[in-house]
């Protein structure tokens, strides 16, 4: 509308083929027969529909708020939302009601986007599997896809079919799984070490991190502040791009934003891509990489090179120190970010009255899982006294290698970097709940970690389905606030690779031009 | 050292130095040092003097509308937890975002006491738990603060001579910003605490002196120093009765020439007069615990006003680790000076050292000098001009108003308007006598109206504040001067006239 970039619904909207209400309704009804992925924590089903009455009016008046306006989006559980439960999926926060929006809540909102409900978890985005939430795991709406159930046979009949359901990856999981699923057009998701786009990559959505400090942080609860990102979950590049206008700038209320002001863009369909350098850092040949990765990731440099782009090989020297120097930084933040759940102010406060001392033991014992004990413990460790220079100073030095690493590979010309976004497909829960959630988190966030550490921007898009049925994304990670030229390319990316659309029985009950007018060709 | 309520401290604290040995009353005998800073005279052992050491840790509330990272309201005595924002609770999600008023005050406050101010300053996080810190940490300003290096000179007069006064200097190690905690109340009969957040928040500088004084005396004229700075400041307001100004005293006593003995932290101190007599009590116990062979545990102790000693306050079991992390959610403090003040910059968005600089008011060492020069009063008269908000305001105007010379006008504002204020336990401003006024009444004694014991006479009326002028009480008392010669004359003739013959006895006599 105003700026001439639109939400890929959005036309539908506008052309009248469908109203907001109309669009809540079927989201809704949508989420009730995927119920069991367990995508959502909270569904406001009353103000989402009040919402969408108010957007059916300005519609009607000719007078929408903006690109947004009646189209129905999902939050993940970790941001406030003003008289909707926030829980990050905690014993500490259930029944918690804030009496704020985050601001990119608040956008949202004030951009006329129907806020469909809260989106499941790992506790305090504790995870990569989506598998460690106080309310359960979020199943992966491609364990239903028509794709994955032709591809998995089961290994003996004794084998429960039910119990090959694999995740979605994490942390951002009810996210990432609410769009897959089309219960929603966008979900916003928070990103600190992957959390937004390895469950993208899992579930075969876009899975977009800005570089830190374009979106604020204000309202969302911190995992790591100084590298959580809003991340953004959408169905196409192009959408993530408007979202991204929608929430980007500055906020008084985070003083990590950038001041500049940020103009909202619309991508260009890049059709020569020989002005471009793509780089291959060697060191993302990461152990454990599945040969389908390493061959899906190849094949995509190649069709670079093969369009005219120069593909070069880069190193990121100290890439393999990434993940244990995340660890230290991340678990003593964690350990002060916790502090303040003493069960006084706010969320569960133990019975236990013998002291001040043993309430706030009790408390925290009883509220966290033994994933945040862990990492509040290890954090407190890192920033003892005695221990101070040896972890958390030596840790944030090679933080800043690793940042230097990225600026000198972006100075000597390269444009973009190309990386497998996971080092495989999803794999199936019961599989995935035999390692511990450390031992998991390390190994799923070696690809996307860095970028964190070092606040570029990040995009994971959905690049083909493995042998077995499932989701392939790959990473594109691009210079800092150098997010259009990140997503322009992303966006060539997506349109010669033609990810197939999921094949979701739920979905074809309801099925509707509305859902699948994007994608049309490549539903078969 | 985080600032704290006292309310709960101290009296966990008392019930635990009540518990223990009573102390022995210590003799009156103040421990005293020489102008030199000198050491205290040998006890029993004979051996050399002892030379006791104090530093200090002043807080000081920043003056400031709304508190350091929040924009709740800052207002002493306002009703419990109405002054939280949710930053101040620390909801989950909420940011801190700097208070420039508060840095400004900082600034001033650095650049009044010959500090370095650092262009860049950083946050930190202090972690421990109490029930009035809701984040779980303080942020403060550990690594790397925002002033560093001062001095502040303070003057004390000797044996309590006002003739005799001396002045000293005291380094400032640093200043800090950083966050006030809320305030405890335990309730111990429902043994229940109750939390008031309203403090929580509210910006402090933390400014450190270092150990460069040597007893009550010292410290005290050094933090009445501070104080009468950050008041012409307008930085603090640094009323310590009502928590904006908060001493802490570190001291320790040891033999010349030897390294500094183990050093105590002195809390719960709350005046200038409690802070003397904490900081000499601290001394006398170190030299008799050490002379008697006993040692000196580094420890926190309360000053307990009504027992006039110092109790030990909170066992020292596992030592507090504050794990000090940087403050994520807080780029660097940048500050800037005429020379690196980008053009471009939005004006609002800076703190200028510079132009702060040049705005800062005169300081009171510098009116004092001033008072002295412009108006030939005696050095300890300005200083006894200063110490009461507001008299050197009154002076000037009462000599801007008379004929009288200002040497002569000081002494009816020191020996009967301050007297009369201290009686009655007034302030400058609740003065029942107007600048105006007393002008007024001297004007009447410089033109001789009426005399000194007249003139004193009036100003007894007027205390009562029954708004009549010195003139009016002059003429119903009837104690004018008569200067007609012939009415000087004709009354002296009537007492003759009436008494002639006592008036022949005198002359023969």
């Amino acid at each position: 509308s105003v700026i001439g970039v639109r939400f890929q619904v959005a036309a539908a909207l506008q052309e009248g083929r469908v109203t907001p209400a109309e669009l809540c309704q079927r989201c809704l009804s949508l989420i009730k027969s995927t119920k069991f992925l367990n995508a959502y924590i909270t569904v406001a089903e009353e103000t989402a529909l009040k919402q969408a009455e108010e957007s059916e009016r300005r519609y009607r008046r000719g007078q929408p708020l903006g690109v947004l306006d009646g189209i129905p989006v999902a939050v993940k559980d970790n941001f406030n939302t003003a008289g909707i439960e926030t829980t990050c999926a905690s014993n500490m926060l259930k029944g918690y009601i804030s009496p704020y929006n985050a601001t990119v809540v608040q956008k949202l909102l004030d951009q006329g986007a129907v806020l469909l409900g809260k989106t499941n978890l790992d506790e305090f985005a504790m995870g990569s599997g989506s598998t460690d939430g106080v309310f359960g795991p979020v199943r992966n709406p491609w364990s239903y896809s028509r794709q994955y159930k032709e591809k998995s046979v089961p290994k003996s009949h004794s084998e429960d079919k039910e119990s090959n359901w694999v995740i979605t990856g994490g942390s951002s999981g009810g996210s990432a799984a609410a769009v897959s699923s089309f219960t929603c057009f966008a979900a916003l998701g928070s990103d600190t070490g992957g959390s937004t786009r390895n469950p993208a990559a899992h579930c075969g959505v876009v899975g977009l991190k800005p570089t830190y400090g374009l979106i604020s942080r204000h309202g969302l609860i911190p995992l790591v502040n100084s590298m959580d990102v809003p991340g953004i979950l959408t169905r196409c590049v192009d959408d993530a791009a408007v979202l991204l206008g929608s929430l980007a700038g500055h906020d008084p209320k985070d003083s990590t934003t950038i001041q500049d002001n940020f103009k909202p863009f619309e991508l260009p369909n890049l059709t020569d891509v020989s002005k471009l350098s793509i780089g291959i850092p060697k060191e993302y040949h990461a152990p454990g990489l599945s040969s389908e990765i390493l061959a899906l990731w190849s094949k995509a440099a190649d069709l670079f090179k093969n369009s005219g782009a120069k593909v070069i090989e880069v190193s990121l020297p100290h890439t393999r120190y990434s993940i244990v120097c995340y660890h230290v930084l991340c678990t003593a933040e964690v350990a002060s970010n916790m502090a303040r759940f003493d069960g006084l102010e706010y969320g569960h406060r133990s019975d236990m009255n013998r002291s001040t001392e043993s309430m706030y033991a009790a408390t925290r014992r009883e509220g966290f899982n033994d994933v945040v004990r862990g990492r509040i413990l290890s954090g407190n460790y890192f920033l003892l006294k005695q221990n101070y220079e040896n972890y958390f100073i030596k840790a944030q030095k090679v933080r800043r290698l690793i940042a230097n690493d990225f600026v000198k590979v972006f100075q000597s010309g390269v444009d973009i970097l190309l990386t497998p976004t996971t080092l495989s497909d999803a794999v199936p829960y019961m599989e995935f709940i035999k390692e511990d959630n450390r031992t998991r988190s390390a190994q799923d966030d070696i690809l996307t970690q860095a970028a964190n550490m070092a606040g570029l921007p990040a995009i994971s898009v959905p690049t083909a389905l493995s042998e077995r049925g499932l989701p392939v994304g790959l990473q594109f990670i691009g210079r800092s606030f150098q997010e259009k030229q990140l997503l322009t390319v992303a966006k060539w990316f997506e349109n010669q690779v033609k990810f197939p659309m999921i094949q979701l029985e739920e979905v074809k009950r309801h099925n509707h031009d509305v859902f699948q007018h994007q994608k049309s060709a490549s539903f078969s | 050292v985080a600032a704290r309520g006292c309310g709960g401290v101290w009296r966990r604290a008392w019930r635990r130095g009540a518990g223990g040995p009573v102390p022995a009353p210590r003799g009156q005998r103040a421990v005293t040092c020489n102008a030199k800073g000198g050491a205290v005279p040998a006890g029993k052992s004979g051996l050399a003097p002892w030379v006791p050491v104090v530093g200090l840790e002043i807080h000081a509330q920043i003056s400031s509308n709304s508190k350091l990272f929040s924009g709740s309201q800052v207002q002493f005595a306002a009703p419990p937890n109405a002054l939280v924002s949710f930053f101040d609770a620390s909801l989950p999600g909420t940011l801190p975002v700097l208070n420039r008023r508060c840095v400004e005050a900082a600034v001033m406050t650095g650049l009044a006491l010959n500090c370095s101010i650092n262009k860049k300053s950083l946050f930190d996080r202090k972690h421990y738990f109490y029930a009035d810190l809701p984040a779980g940490y303080q942020i403060t300003q550990q690594r790397v603060p925002i002033a560093v290096n001062g001095s502040l000179s303070y003057s004390l007069c000797i044996d309590n001579k006002m003739s005799q006064i001396v002045t000293k200097t005291v380094r400032i190690k640093q200043i800090q910003l950083e966050q006030d905690s809320g305030k405890s109340l335990h309730d111990d009969t429902r043994s229940q605490t109750l939390i008031d957040l309203n403090r929580a928040g509210v910006g402090l500088m933390e400014v450190v002196m270092e150990p460069d004084m040597c007893c009550g005396e010292e410290a005290a004229a050094a933090v009445r120093e501070l104080q009468l700075i950050l008041q012409t400041l307008g930085s603090s307001q640094a009323v310590m009765a009502e928590g904006q100004l908060r001493v802490d005293a570190n001291i320790s006593v040891h033999r010349p020439g030897e390294p500094y003995g183990v050093r105590t932290e002195v809390k719960n101190i709350n005046s200038l007069r409690f802070l003397a007599k904490a900081v000499d009590y601290e001394i006398q116990r170190q030299i008799e615990e050490l002379e008697n062979g006993g040692t000196i545990l580094n420890e926190t102790r309360a000053f307990d006003s009504k027992l006039g000693c110092t109790v030990p306050m909170r066992d020292k079991e596992g030592k507090q680790d504050y794990r000090f992390m940087p403050e994520p959610n807080l780029p660097p403090l940048i500050l800037y000076d005429a020379k690196s003040l980008p053009a471009n910059m939005n004006h609002q968005q800076v703190v200028n050292i510079d132009w702060i600089h040049e705005r800062l008011p005169d300081l009171p060492s510098v009116k004092r000098a001033k008072l002295v020069e412009q108006y030939g009063i005696l050095p300890e008269h300005s200083f006894t001009l200063l110490n009461e908000d507001g008299l050197a305001e009154f002076f000037e105007n009462v000599v801007k108003q008379t004929q009288m010379k200002p040497k002569k006008v000081i002494g009816w504002i020191l020996n009967d308007l301050l007297s009369y204020l201290k009686q009655h336990s007034l302030t400058v401003k609740e003065s029942p006598v107007s600048s105006f006024v007393l002008a007024d009444l001297l004007n009447l004694l410089e033109k001789k109206d009426i005399s000194s014991a007249a003139a004193k006479q009036v100003l007894a009326e007027l205390w009562k504040g029954e708004g009549k002028t010195p003139l009016e009480i002059v003429k119903e008392k009837k104690l004018e001067l008569i200067q007609d010669q012939k009415e000087l004359e004709q009354i002296c003739q009537a007492v003759i006239d009436g008494r002639e013959n006592e008036v022949m006895m005198m002359v023969l006599r």
